[in-house]
């Protein structure tokens, strides 16, 4: 379980650790949508310039990113040979049946690369500054137009972080219940493809019975201390937005203009 | 005064046949600490969760702190009880104790600058401020059940339930969690209301309540309930070591005094044998 990287956030005190979770959240997105303007080294390096500048201030050890990468670097191996092998156009160095490998398709794949690594790097700096309550607060804030066309926005976001509350307490659970299975005898991960899914049999019915246990007892419990729906309540957690998000936000907006002349150069 | 009346109350789970209550009436003092004991399926929990407006009796009446239970004041009522439930990761909703504190707090709509010191005083009060940022899985079952404590006492309420509160936690924890207990009941003079198997739990009680099949068998002070000795067994709750004790002395022929002994009476008593011969 120790590969999970959603929700491994690294407690610091940084510029970016104390951004407004909105901030960071619509930032992360925004990044992702402008990635794809970028047709050009110019336009990359000065993308690659503001994750790193953004990773420093963030103070996060840099082996995280890599960390955050490897897992999906089968994935990106293959568009990325995907990209360069079927491409075509510019000078061809290279032919082979339908494989061809041509000036276009290496930059292309270079492209292609920069892309995922600079998405994994911006979505890990996200995860890594902000607990995962504050990333839920943050969608409950800026789901709060949505209310309007009578999207429960409350209950969705407190079911978020019940979900996010109960996720280690579930981890925890199914490593017990494995445990008790093993010691009478059941082999996970061993055996044909059929058995190892007959194995998984023991292990998820009592995790989604216990679950149901769970979800009565919480229901009780919430109900007990005075809970009736969304309407109505005061917020114990707030956030304010602070200059550094404005600063923040201003530096996106420059890099995105400098990226829409960088294009068209 | 009665802060808790029950009158004729009747009540069964619809997917049952047998009836849960039948005509039960009970009385509960303000101020006092009350343990409900009893086996399996006597119908404990099922009573305070009645008392709290959980469940819906089918007929009969339900007096809290002045407040008739009925459908429009049951979160009236609700806000008088404080309730502490058995499974302490089952009754943690916040993602870390501070958030969990203020849970109730949101639901009463108390503005956040005194929902800020009341966190905080609740916390520290249990002795858990220091663990604030702490999220659930970090903390034991002891302090987990603080916690949920400290919710409770953050909404400072009349009556506080305790569904089992303490059958799950380490001697140790269980110790805290009945000291903090103790002090609510004696020094703020709060009803508590403690369903319970362990000894030490219903003998720190003033008045004790066995129930058998949605009926009071016994109602008195946990003295003359300890009296009983080994049929206490029967009714769910282990004997305390005294009379244990007294029934080994039996068992070697040796002449026992017939009333519940505590612990020092015991030591007095035999101190007292050994100097007579």
């Amino acid at each position: 379980m120790g590969k999970v990287l959603l929700g491994r956030y690294v407690p610091g005190d940084s510029i970016v650790h104390r951004m407004d979770p909105r901030a960071k959240l619509i930032l992360s997105f925004f990044f992702i949508v402008i990635i794809f303007l970028a047709n050009n080294w110019q336009s990359y390096a000065l993308l690659f310039a503001l994750t790193i500048g953004s990773i420093l201030a963030a103070k996060v050890n840099f082996a995280f990113f890599i960390k955050g990468v490897r897992p999906l670097i089968w994935l990106i191996l293959f568009t990325v040979l995907l990209q360069i092998f079927f491409s075509s156009g510019g000078t061809v160095f290279w032919r082979w049946g339908p494989f061809n490998l041509s000036y276009y398709g290496l930059i292309n794949g270079a492209y292609v690369f920069c892309r995922f690594v600079l998405i994994i790097f911006m979505s890990t700096l996200l995860t890594l500054t902000t607990a995962p309550l504050e990333i839920a607060d943050a969608l409950e804030k800026l789901m709060m137009p949505l209310k309007k066309i009578k999207v429960p926005v409350y209950e969705i976001s407190l079911m978020l972080s019940i979900a996010l509350r109960f996720v280690p307490t579930l981890m925890d659970e199914t490593a017990k219940i494995m445990n008790a299975q093993r010691s009478r005898g059941v082999n996970f991960g061993e055996g044909s493809i059929m058995q190892q899914i007959k194995a998984v049999v023991p292990l998820l019915v009592p995790l989604f019975v216990s679950s149901f246990n769970r979800a009565e007892d919480l229901a009780t419990a919430m109900e007990a201390r005075g809970y009736r729906g969304g309407e109505g309540r005061t917020k114990y957690r707030v956030h304010y937005w602070q200059t550094g998000d404005t600063v923040g936000c201003a530096v996106f907006v420059a890099v995105l203009i400098i990226l829409l002349f960088l294009r068209h150069w | 005064m009665d802060i808790v009346e029950i009158k004729n109350l009747t009540f069964k789970y619809p997917q049952q046949e047998v009836q849960n209550f039948n005509n039960f009436n009970l009385k509960i003092k303000k101020g006092e600490w009350l343990a409900i004991i009893g086996h399996n399926g006597s119908g404990k929990s099922t009573l305070v969760r009645l008392i709290d407006g959980l469940l819906a009796p089918e007929s009969g009446e339900i007096t809290v702190s002045g407040i008739k239970l009925t459908p429009e004041s049951v979160w009236d009522v609700r806000s008088k009880i404080g309730m502490v439930f058995q499974n302490p990761d089952n009754q943690f909703v916040g993602a870390n104790v501070e958030d969990d504190v203020a849970f109730g707090l949101e639901n009463a709509a108390i503005p956040r600058e005194e929902m800020l010191i009341r966190v905080r005083q609740a916390l520290e009060r249990v002795g858990m401020w220091e663990f604030a940022d702490h999220e659930p899985v970090r903390l034991s079952g002891g302090q987990k059940q603080r916690v949920a404590l400290a919710g409770i006492i953050a909404l400072k309420p009349e009556i506080i339930i305790l569904d089992e509160a303490t059958s799950m936690l380490d001697p140790e924890g269980r110790q805290s969690v009945l000291e903090i207990i103790r002090e609510l009941n004696q020094v703020e003079h709060l009803t508590v209301i403690s369903i319970t198997h362990d000894i030490d739990e219903a003998s720190n009680a003033q008045r004790v309540v066995v129930l058998d099949d949605g009926k009071i068998v016994q109602d008195d002070i946990p003295a003359k309930i300890f009296s009983h000795g080994a049929s206490l067994v029967k009714i769910g709750l282990e004997p305390p070591f005294s009379e244990k004790l007294k029934e080994e002395l039996i068992k070697q022929e040796i002449k026992v005094p017939d009333e519940y002994l505590t612990k020092e009476g015991m030591v007095d008593w035999l101190w007292q044998l050994f100097s007579k011969q």
